[in-house]
């Protein structure tokens, strides 16, 4: 063994902190020849740390155009001040109540539909015998994870089009009227229910993942015992997966503001506004399709959704530690 | 011993088996729709005759397609962004699952709570148009690439594939031999971790084959507009827009409205094809991928 590999060898060892200054010295030393030594590896660190600071942080910084009257000779740093007047002015905006609203609505309409389904549909699964089977189910509903919004919205758009789309053929056979799927009575549904087509057999993977830990002996016991499959699935299966379930849950109440921004602009139209309005679109329409483009005040709106989001996934992590013991930091 | 399934068990086998078949005809048939359409005569989609298989089955709608300049340029753009996505991301991840990887690496915390902060507090989009504009990257190739070109989620499976592919034995073996750390990563830990590279080509040349969103807020050059930009644009006209297609014979063949309708199916099936034939290469890593993306 040469000398360097020596060094090497025992600067991996994690050495407990020394309490007295001439220890904390060496350490910092040790430190100092640790970093230089890796000097490559920070190297090849560089191109991503780059890319974060520019289009990451940067943007992060730019939230403070939030106070500020943002010109945009003077750029993000010499713009004026302006105090709390656009946050002021987004909490005395009528459109306040009307847009937290609607974000919450459709999220926790999002959330108590989505959630459960995907959980049924594993459970349906994990209980399959035919192999084959199982993996073209799998296979075909995966798909629609992988197509685009845009697509996604064309096909609503075209197949439940109230003129000339096939699911509104049947419907208007029976009840002589068409139905409009992006009006304001339709539009929630529309989305959420859009979104169980596209994501409900990608979201069943996760609970898969967790049934695939569930003891099969715990089966055949109760099998040998007379329990019948259902017994077996809600006294076996259900508690395996009940720590995931928990923690998705918890977390996916973090992101109660996050709706899909690009699958609601793309669905919103003039009818349907009253319910389609949330933060992000909100903040959106005001930098970019007002007339005379509000940036600070766009960025007011999406900083308080930032705070709000960020407080609700710290909290969400603060509970999943708790009751299900289980974090992300 | 074999067990003989009990009368309820036999029930549940039939509902479960139902339930299934019925769930995927349904995540199904809108895909099989949209391709018969596309492949159907006008009449046929005028009248109202296609149901599932296509009536009267002719390519029109993609001769169309190939005829008209604009939307060639749109497939050519799409192109163009998937692959140069796909590079870029792949090599920013690459880099940073690697080295973070690294046991040995001093302030490795520091470095991955630096990675994953952003993903907790977003900027928004304001503050990230004005960067980019500020950058004067506006109607640019490079405004639609690079915002969002690295997903730290990717960079999570891409080092936690090094950390259990690569050991740290490897390393020290390696540098007993006089390999650097520039060394060890090209001539060894990339040649291994052909996988995940693949993965990661995969994962952002679909993204970046879906998106449209930022060629929408940074381009207004149609020169630039991906697919999904230009299907967008298609779709919000009712009527036909002989300038969007470009091409005088074009405009003629489009005045019927029908034909405007199959174009759409037409165009939708161009644009929803190539991710469905590549996603289930990455099948296999989906776990990793919706645990992490779920816990984000």
């Amino acid at each position: 063994m040469t000398d360097t590999d020596m060094t090497t060898t025992t600067l991996n060892v994690e050495k407990p902190e020394a309490p007295s200054t001439e220890g904390n010295q060496r350490a910092s030393r040790r430190l100092g020849l640790r970093m230089r030594r890796s000097w490559q590896l920070y190297v090849l660190l560089l191109p991503p740390l780059i890319f974060s600071i520019i289009f990451l942080y940067w943007p992060m910084y730019g939230l403070i155009l939030a106070f500020k009257n943002y010109n945009i000779t003077l750029g993000i740093t010499g713009s004026p001040w302006a105090g709390t007047k656009y946050i002021t002015q987004f909490f005395h905006s009528y459109l306040f109540w009307p847009v937290i609203k609607n974000t919450l609505v459709l999220n926790i309409y999002a959330l108590l539909a989505l959630f459960p389904l995907p959980i049924v549909l594993a459970l349906l699964l994990n209980s399959l015998r035919s192999q084959r089977f199982k993996k073209t189910v799998q296979l075909i509903t995966y798909a629609p994870y992988f197509i685009s919004t845009v697509v996604l919205v064309g096909m609503i758009l075209m197949l439940f089009s109230p003129t000339t789309g096939v699911v509104n053929r049947p419907i208007t056979a029976l009840s002589g009227s068409p139905v409009d799927f992006l009006s304001a009575e339709a539009f929630r549904h529309t989305y959420v229910w859009s979104g169980a087509w596209q994501t409900l057999g990608y979201s069943a993977i996760i609970f898969l993942a967790a049934l695939a830990g569930v003891d099969p002996e715990l089966h055949e016991a109760a099998r040998v015992d007379g329990a019948s499959i259902l017994r077996r699935i809600w006294h076996i299966d259900l508690p395996g997966i009940l720590p995931v379930t928990i923690t998705l849950l918890i977390l996916n109440m973090g992101q109660l503001l996050n709706s899909g921004f690009e699958k609601v602009l793309l669905l919103q139209n003039p009818n349907n506004l009253s319910v389609s309005q949330v933060l992000d679109t909100y903040s959106f329409q005001i930098a970019f399709q007002s007339q005379i483009p509000q940036y600070s005040y766009a960025t007011a709106i999406g900083l308080f959704k930032s705070v709000i989001s960020l407080i609700l996934i710290l909290l969400a992590n603060w509970l999943a530690r708790r009751v299900a013991k289980q974090s992300l930091f | 011993m074999q067990i003989r399934d009990t009368r309820g068990d036999r029930a549940y086998f039939i509902v479960n088996y139902s339930v299934l078949t019925v769930f995927t005809l349904m995540v199904l048939y809108p895909m099989i729709y949209v391709i018969s359409a596309s492949f159907s005569s006008a009449k046929a989609i005028a009248d109202n005759e296609v149901y599932l298989w296509p009536v009267g089955a002719t390519v029109d709608a993609y001769r169309t397609i190939m005829e008209s300049p604009n939307l060639l340029i749109g497939f050519a753009n799409s192109a163009v962004y998937t692959i140069g996505g796909a590079l870029l991301g792949t090599a920013l991840t690459v880099l940073a699952g690697y080295a973070s990887s690294r046991d040995d690496l001093p302030f490795r915390r520091v470095v991955m709570f630096f990675f994953l902060i952003p993903t907790l507090v977003s900027a928004g989009i304001v503050p990230t148009y004005i960067v980019v504009r500020q950058l004067g990257l506006l109607d640019t190739r490079w405004a639609v690439i690079l915002p969002g070109a690295m997903s730290v989620f990717n960079v999570i499976i891409t080092r936690t594939f090094y950390k259990m592919n690569v050991p740290q034995e490897m390393l020290e073996a390696a540098k007993v031999d006089g390999a650097d750390d520039f060394r060890f990563f090209f001539r060894i830990a990339i040649p291994l971790s052909k996988p995940i590279i693949a993965v990661n080509l995969l994962f952002y040349g679909i993204t970046q084959w879906n998106g449209w969103f930022n060629a929408f807020l940074y381009t207004s050059d149609p020169h630039l507009m991906p697919l999904q930009l230009v299907l967008r644009e298609l779709l919000s006209q009712s009527a036909v827009n002989p300038g969007m297609i470009g091409g005088g014979d074009v405009a003629e063949l489009l005045k019927r409205r029908e034909l405007f309708d199959k174009l759409k199916y037409a165009m939708i099936v161009v644009a929803m094809i190539p991710p469905l034939i590549a996603y289930p290469f990455v099948q296999k890593h989906f776990v990793k991928g919706a645990l992490i993306g779920s816990l984000k």
